[in-house]
């Protein structure tokens, strides 16, 4: 039975990776989940310089999942290289680094300071709705995302994942951008723009009045802009909203995914990383499925 | 085994103990690795609320391998806690945090104070306290007269009690009774609503004397990976580089004088 895919000549020993942002630098749920198992650990957006973040409360509960409006607080890339690549290294996984950024230059700078590093692939957050400058500015208009890929692509030593947001109104134009620009996969969908408002304070209850929404609520949009999106593109598709099971995950390769990353699940269940892998294979076997890529784009038209 | 994990628990009792508060022991594997100040992260089983609810331990008892929480009902979460009844199973998350330094108080005038809702803990500290040899005061924060836990903290100390109201103990607040039933400490433990926190904190200095605090803040993950519950710390710490320590994880007992609140 094989489980590995290839993206961009990266080979990954399975398609589960986490979602950005959800599983630290991977030392913290290194407690719950054998890092060994998954294809692949997706830092926390990490930029040139720390950064603080937005004031708390930062996170709130909402009916199936949760609004985060943490501000990419992350504590730079020279942290990244010194203690989180070190550590994930010992791994026998993959390492995909993500990027942000407030302009540019700030995206170009990390690029290129982990361009010696070991690391399997950059993972480009044009996306987060939750900061003032940069990220989601670049990821909502086709120009501005093909502009800043293309100039990520021209830099980058590693291949370079671009991540979506589904705060668009086509994510087919976005994909065919990224793809146009060079981009060698994309992931999506990044969270959706969202908001709380507590009723007996009449208050907002994040600090930064909007969040991101993540979670099993997510789920159906995500699965199907990835299937568009696998469908209106050649590369690769990482997909993620919501997924907590392999069942979730199986929906996700079959509308078109190549991997999939577990996100706001790992905090409902600390070990849903590796149910997912081992709950695939136990869907192939079931199934008499030989090789993973019989799922990927397998929903039958 | 010291390891957080999720594990399920099981309901052993469960009862009300004011308006609106109840008290409630697990039977739990975890038990043994609790600590004062510590918490745990209660999951609701109604699979559209996702995440688990941090509450604090009220009292680890080893031997019988149970924890025992108490807590307010704030929200649709708690309230379904409060519904369970013994046997019933339950999933929680841990142990979380990083406790009250007990050692940094042994031999000293140390003085426990606890808010509403942040009292609860103050048991558990009070009794390692009391096993490594020293007694300690506790000072109880009340709105009103019902005194829960009052019996549970005089096992281990001298309990002083403050009601907003007046109806029991002193009027006021827990920094009231310090000056009313003229309290001296060296050390200054607590746990309760900012507004009290950020008064110890400010006491503290003008006493210079220490004080270690437990935070609150809305959480997500519960283990350091989100970077949802932040506080402001006045140094960089070794993990976010922009003095911003996690709650759940740096935490959530902090030096006062480390913490921006």
């Amino acid at each position: 039975m094989n489980t590995k895919v290839t993206i961009a000549g990266v080979e990954f020993k399975n398609p589960v990776m986490t979602a950005s942002g959800t599983f630290g630098s991977g030392m913290e749920y290194s407690s719950f989940v054998d890092l060994n198992r998954l294809g692949a650990v997706v830092t926390k957006g990490v930029a040139n310089v720390p950064w603080p973040g937005n004031p708390v409360p930062r996170v709130a509960e909402v009916y199936g999942g949760m609004l985060n409006a943490i501000g990419l607080q992350n504590p730079g890339v020279d942290v990244l290289i010194e203690r989180d690549i070190p550590f994930l290294k010992k791994f026998d996984t993959k390492i995909i680094v993500n990027v942000c950024g407030k302009s540019v230059e700030d995206y170009l700078e990390v690029v290129e300071r982990l361009g010696e590093e070991p690391v399997d692939m950059l993972e480009i957050n044009v996306s987060c709705p939750n900061v003032k400058e940069g990220a989601i500015a670049f990821g909502q208009k086709a120009d501005c995302l093909y502009d800043i890929t293309s100039r990520i692509k021209a830099k980058a030593k590693q291949p370079v994942i671009m991540k979506l947001s589904p705060n668009v109104t086509d994510i087919t134009e976005m994909a065919k951008a990224a793809e146009a620009a060079g981009a060698d996969a994309i992931s999506l969908i990044n969270t959706l723009t969202g908001m709380k408002i507590d009723i007996h304070k009449r208050a907002f209850v994040l600090a930064n009045r909007t969040g991101g929404l993540s979670g099993p609520a997510i789920k159906p949009v995500a699965v199907r802009m990835v299937y568009q999106a696998s469908h209106a593109v050649k590369i690769p598709v990482i997909g993620m909203g919501g997924i907590g099971s392999a069942q979730d995950a199986i929906e996700f390769l079959l509308a078109g995914a190549s991997a999939v990353a577990v996100g706001a699940m790992n905090f409902v269940n600390p070990y849903a990383t590796v149910e997912v892998a081992e709950g695939i294979e136990d869907y192939m076997k079931k199934y008499n499925i030989e090789d993973i890529h019989e799922l990927i784009g397998g929903v039958r038209e | 085994m010291s390891e957080k994990r999720k594990v399920k628990a099981k309901v052993l009792s469960q009862k009300m103990i004011a308006p609106d508060i109840y008290d409630m022991w697990l039977s739990t594997e975890l038990a043994g690795e609790a600590g004062a100040g510590q918490f745990i992260g209660v999951y609701t089983k109604d699979a559209s609320r996702l995440l688990p609810r941090p509450i604090s331990i009220c009292q680890a008892d080893k031997e019988k391998g149970a924890i025992r929480i108490v807590y307010r009902t704030a929200g649709a979460g708690t309230e379904e806690f409060s519904g369970w009844q013994p046997g019933d199973t339950a999933d929680i998350l841990g142990i979380l945090g990083n406790g009250f330094p007990v050692d940094r108080a042994i031999g000293k005038r140390v003085v426990l104070m606890g808010g509403g809702i942040g009292i609860p803990p103050m048991v558990q500290l009070a009794a390692e306290l009391g096993e490594a040899g020293t007694e300690s005061v506790i000072i109880a924060g009340y709105r009103d007269s019902i005194l829960f836990l009052k019996e549970d903290l005089e096992k281990f100390g001298k309990v002083l009690a403050a009601t907003e109201d007046g109806s029991a103990g002193t009027k006021g607040n827990v920094l009231n009774v310090m000056e009313d039933k003229h309290v001296e400490a060296d050390i200054i433990m607590a746990c309760g609503p900012m507004p009290m926190l950020r008064a110890i904190k400010s006491y503290a200095a003008k006493k210079q004397i220490t004080a270690y605090l437990s935070l609150e803040e809305r959480m997500a993950c519960g283990v350091g990976a989100c970077l949802g519950c932040v506080c402001r710390t006045v140094h960089k710490d070794h993990h976010s580089h922009v003095n911003n320590a996690r709650i759940c994880t740096d935490g959530p007992v902090f030096d006062a004088g480390e913490v921006d609140i």
